[in-house]
């Protein structure tokens, strides 16, 4: 036991050393806390247009001024002719154009009907459904307050109201998905390279000679990393309180537990990339070029899993952070308790239990 | 010298092929990720889940239920009678929006000309809650304009003589709405990205890990000449990626440049200039590959998450977008999707293409500046 504990004061010791690496693995964290909580919005505003008015009319002005006065839309310039459209969607100056056609309210006032042109953008295909769908809905109560001075007939309201995140702020659903991302990523990394390193320096042979038992080794690697991810934890939590307003609504004993959990999967992956890889190259590729973009893309937080093609739905459920976001989400940002992420919280911990029997197994002891 | 260049580019191109696994790494495991993961990147929002609270039970109530059930858009998961239990659904996950019609909906509509629907969207999936609200909102619209048909066919009230202004939207450069057509080349973006910098910052700090930098550092080679030998294996290697990557959206998802190749492989090679000068200075400032790792991995981090690869870079705030000004890939990736979707081309493009230019420059100048002072 004394063994034990001095070797992990020596792990410790190499990790608190190289101040470079200490500096990555908590600014890191409260970087990306700050800026992507900051930064990161999900509503679509100040949306840069052009408009063509062909019409030039009193209806076409007010309504102009409709769309201007909101803070959707940002008119950026007024276009005289079709190859100016071109080539301003070509530049990417503009995200939509609103074009008013010359008859437009000679046709309004002989046929009661008019049409408005609007062409959007759609290399952003969800960008130009939004703002399509901001531009009707202006045009809409703009019929509706003419329809009510002309006695409309049947109007149904619909009235929105958005929970849990009325400003549509980033925040909400970046923090649990940043968290889960950094947590997994870093503590994947750090313990990677760690037994690889030994077997680089041949310090490992050393180790293995020694009356040492080698699943001392692997605990004193895998302690100093555990200990900074849960201070990494505790700083993301307490930064999203001060400065994003999210404070922990359930119970921070259980977020800590399920925290726990999830750290310990995450290391126990980098155990197996570590001990299978020859070089620290190869481990540190693996879990950066092998894990960062799969792990971006199937923790849900950036895309909705429920859209994915089956097979990449199976898959994604291999990933840890996955259940550690659903996790996150139901404890810190809707205050539920364990009874909702019991089934969560038990499969992180077989997966844990699983990767950490199959690091043990596949940990050699003699070398070739 | 450009005898010097060559044999240190030899040795570089040796040392990289030689080792099976890094080229796997480095050429394989990005093509994989290029097949599957746009597959997963899909936002086209169709299977939104709505908890309908229906207070009327009238045929009104139950045809726009229909309406929305057969829209395509949604999944009808609840229906309940009382609100805190749509809510309860929203809280498990089950469901992304509550509509709820109210008692006397359809009686009322009549007598009193107006009335509301309420709809509360769980937010905290933004896009989500944006796009399933704007589809609800246009199938309301719709129903509304159906139940006035009606009611006027029935003779029941004279019809209006409000004018209707109407909107005809069309979507250019990308019509069917594909969204593999905006995530492919802004995946490949992402992973050219990680290659390029974090290999160049690798492969200088082994050399200085091993200490083979010090028998280079004593030998008549200059530094410059060096760095370079150091860079073009990686410029190589970042345009067989590059090139790989557009064959992998070509044959699995049909993508083919609109704009010229010629306009595509410049950009790449400006945007490779910065990314390795970013590669370098990082090797510049860490000793061990542990450290030119965490770092590099801060970067790509970062550079992941705001440039607009996967999130929108118009919608921040302005500070914000001054940051993402600042790196590289936001621009290639903005000079992606123009070239790739709109045919953009160099007249379009030239305030990215100089953006970068500026930025490769700064980068290998202090790269090249501090690594003088540490070598």
């Amino acid at each position: 036991m004394q063994q034990l504990l001095t070797f992990i004061r020596k792990e410790f010791l190499h990790v608190i050393r190289d101040r470079k690496t200490l500096l990555m693995l908590f600014g890191l964290p409260i970087a990306q806390i700050v800026l992507f909580g900051f930064a990161l919005s999900n509503e679509v505003k100040n949306s840069r247009i052009a408009v063509a008015d062909y019409s030039k009319d009193p209806v076409t002005t007010q309504i102009i001024n409709e769309i201007a006065s909101g803070n959707y839309f940002d008119i950026q310039r007024t276009l005289q002719s079709a190859a100016q459209l071109e080539s301003a969607f070509k530049k990417g100056n503009i995200r939509m154009a609103v074009i008013f056609p010359a008859n437009f309210s000679n046709d309004l006032t002989h046929t009661g009907k008019a049409t408005i042109q609007v062409i959007a953008d759609a290399s952003d295909p969800n960008l130009a459904t939004t703002i399509t769908n901001y531009i009707t809905r202006i045009i809409n109560n703009f019929n509706t307050q003419t329809a009510l001075t002309a006695g409309q007939p049947l109007q149904i309201i619909p009235e929105m109201q958005f929970l849990y995140n009325p400003e549509l702020k980033g925040a909400p659903n970046f923090v649990p998905g940043v968290m889960a991302l950094v947590l997994m990523l870093v503590c994947t990394m750090m313990t990677s390279v760690a037994i690889v390193k030994e077997k680089e320096l041949g310090t490992m042979e050393i180790l293995l000679v020694s009356p040492f038992k080698p699943i001392y080794i692997i605990i004193s690697k895998l302690a100093p990393n555990l200990i900074i991810s849960i201070v990494n934890l505790f700083i993301i939590l307490i930064l999203s309180a001060l400065f994003l307003d999210l404070q922990v609504k359930g119970s921070i004993l259980l977020l800590t537990f399920d925290s726990m959990l999830f750290i310990l999967t995450s290391l126990s992956i980098g155990l197996l990339l570590s001990i299978n890889a020859k070089t620290q190259q190869a481990a540190m590729m693996a879990s950066l070029m092998g894990m960062m973009l799969p792990t971006m893309l199937l923790t849900g937080f950036l895309f909705p899993i429920e859209n994915m093609p089956v097979a990449l739905q199976v898959l994604s459920n291999l990933v840890p952070s996955r259940w550690y976001f659903i996790i996150v989400k139901k404890v810190m940002l809707k205050g539920l308790g364990i009874t909702a992420v019991w089934k969560e919280t038990l499969i992180l911990a077989g997966m844990c239990l699983l990767l950490f029997a199959i690091s043990l197994r596949r940990f050699k002891i003699r070398l070739q | 010298m450009i005898k010097t260049l060559y044999f240190l580019l030899e040795k570089e191109f040796r040392q990289i092929m030689r080792n099976k696994s890094i080229v796997r790494m480095l050429l394989i495991a990005p093509v994989i990720q290029l097949i599957l993961l746009p597959l997963a990147a899909d936002y086209s929002v169709k299977n939104i889940s709505i908890a309908v609270v229906d207070n009327d039970h009238s045929t009104a109530s139950q045809r726009l239920i229909n309406k929305i059930t057969s829209s395509g858009y949604f999944r009808l998961t609840g229906y309940t009678g009382s609100y805190n239990a749509a809510l309860g659904l929203v809280e498990q996950e089950k469901a992304d929006l509550v509509l709820q019609i109210p008692a006397h909906f359809e009686r009322d509509l009549v007598r009193e000309n107006s009335q509301k629907l309420y709809i509360a969207i769980n937010a905290i999936e933004g896009t989500k809650a944006n796009l399933g609200g704007a589809y609800l909102n246009s199938i309301i619209t719709d129903f509304n304009d159906e139940i006035r048909v009606d009611w006027h066919t029935t003779g029941t009230l004279t019809a209006s003589e409000a004018p209707q202004i109407s909107v005809a939207s069309s979507n250019w450069y990308n019509p069917y709405m594909n969204f593999h057509l905006y995530i492919v080349p802004a995946i490949l973006v992402t992973l050219v990205t990680a290659m390029a910098s974090m290999q160049t910052a690798f492969n200088i700090v082994q050399e200085k890990e091993s200490g083979t930098i010090e028998q280079i550092n004593v030998t008549p080679i200059k530094k410059y000449v060096f760095i370079t030998g150091k860079m073009i294996p990686f410029l190589v290697l970042g345009i067989i990626l590059f090139t790989l990557g557009l064959l992998v959206g070509w044959i699995f998802y049909g993508i083919v440049p609109v704009g010229s190749f010629w306009v595509l492989y410049a950009s790449l090679v400006d945007y490779l200039f910065a990314m390795l000068g970013l590669g370098l200075l990082l090797a510049t400032y860490s000793v061990t590959q542990m450290q030119a790792m965490s770092l590099s991995f801060f970067f790509i981090n970062i550079f992941n998450m705001m440039s607009g690869a996967f999130t929108a870079v118009d919608s921040m705030p302005a500070w914000a977008q001054a940051i993402v000004e600042t790196f590289p890939p936001s621009h290639f990736i903005r000079i992606m999707r123009m070239v790739v979707l709109k045919g953009s081309g160099f007249g379009d493009i030239l305030y990215d293409l100089g953006a970068m230019a500026i930025l490769g420059v700064i980068l290998n100048g202090w790269a090249i500046v501090n690594y003088k002072k540490t070598a």
